[in-house]
């Protein structure tokens, strides 16, 4: 019954020079599933990790948001926003130091040409001082080929940052 | 222990993870699918989903996961995120309850998302316990959810799992379930 090993690395990264973006692109559509593995470090303080698919730039994603800040547990969304959030929502990132914060995005059935896309994340921000779970919605149908990290505002992702892409395949 | 896609960790190796089985929706919809005969070979089983049902007049429902067609003894716990408030529960039901997948009044083409992992699944001396991490976002509402079951009826390997819409008839074109085994 079991058709076979699966969970294959696709590509990854660690910054060596600080960078605004990193793009993973020409991703193949002979997966079922994407996790996006990332460790990441700010090079400002108060910013989130960010992600978007294939350039889009637009008004066109929206989250929701579960998060615990070390003292309550709440909850918020933002809609037709022009970003999809990794990690860093009460906390920023780390900007300085040895710490990272770590993100686990999980995008299902990113290769079908009939759905919007929905991603599932974990956001591990203890040295910036959150913890988080997102579900991002991205309203296009198209498959998704690229995937663009960033942070908010003008930051850059620091050096030492890594970011491993993986893809699963169904039987 | 690793567990992908749930648990960071960058030392994956792709020959611990297996697709088993999947099953994505036709047209017309299906009242559930079940995955039989699974092998008692790995040390815990993972379902990722994209899932939408035809529960009537709700943006939202939830997954009914049952296991060796038991319908008793299950026990469910979540902590959940509305875009407001967070909130906790935890109830006792037919099966264990997968937040979210969206209904018929979500905007088409949007679908719930999830990873689900069952633990320990041949075991012969304990319960099985489930953990999720499951939601969807309909730009202007949507829930994202950490859950947690309990299945207490017997300790017996899991051979099959059943899901189905929980509040609705049909699971809607387009969803998909895959199940994989994970090695130790």
């Amino acid at each position: 019954m079991a058709a076979g090993a699966t969970y294959t690395p696709i590509a990854s990264t660690t910054i060596g020079t600080a960078v605004a973006s990193y793009t993973f692109s020409s991703i193949s559509g002979s997966y079922t599933d994407l996790v996006l593995i990332a460790s990441v470090q700010l090079s400002a303080s108060g910013q989130s990790f960010n992600y978007q698919y294939n350039g889009d730039t637009g008004t066109n994603y929206s989250l929701t948001i579960l998060k615990g800040n070390g003292t309550s547990a709440t909850s918020d969304r933002r809609s037709s926003i022009n970003y999809q959030l990794a990690a860093g929502w009460d906390a920023g990132l780390p900007s300085s130091g040895s710490s990272f914060a770590t993100a686990i995005i999980n995008i299902n059935n990113y290769s079908n040409s009939t759905t919007y896309k929905t991603s599932i994340c974990r956001g591990s921000n203890a040295a910036g001082g959150d913890v988080t779970s997102t579900v991002c919605l991205w309203r296009n149908t198209a498959a998704i080929t690229s995937i663009t990290c960033y942070s908010g505002a003008s930051a850059n992702l620091a050096v030492g940052t890594t970011l491993a892409l993986y893809g699963i395949a169904a039987a | 222990m690793i567990l992908p896609g749930v648990i960071a960790s960058s030392g994956v190796v792709a020959s611990s993870f297996e697709s088993i089985a999947t099953s994505t929706v036709g047209s017309g919809g299906v009242a559930s699918v079940t995955f039989s005969s699974i092998p008692q070979t790995f040390a815990h089983l993972q379902i990722r989903y994209i899932g939408r049902d035809n529960r009537t007049s709700n943006t939202l429902d939830t997954i009914l996961l049952q296991f060796n067609s038991s319908t008793t003894s299950y026990y469910t716990h979540y902590l959940l995120g509305n875009g407001t408030t967070a909130a906790a529960n935890g109830f006792s039901g037919s099966g264990i309850e997968i937040y979210r997948i969206t209904g018929p009044s979500a905007t088409s083409g949007i679908f719930g998302a999830g990873v689900v992992d069952i633990l320990n699944y041949t075991s012969t001396t304990n319960n099985k316990t489930t953990r999720s991490l499951a939601g969807a976002d309909l730009n202007g509402s949507g829930e994202i959810v950490l859950g947690s079951g309990l299945w207490y009826a017997t300790p017996a390997a899991i051979s099959s799992v059943k899901l189905s819409p929980t509040n609705a008839t049909l699971f809607s074109e387009f969803s998909s379930f895959a199940l994989y085994g994970i090695k130790a």
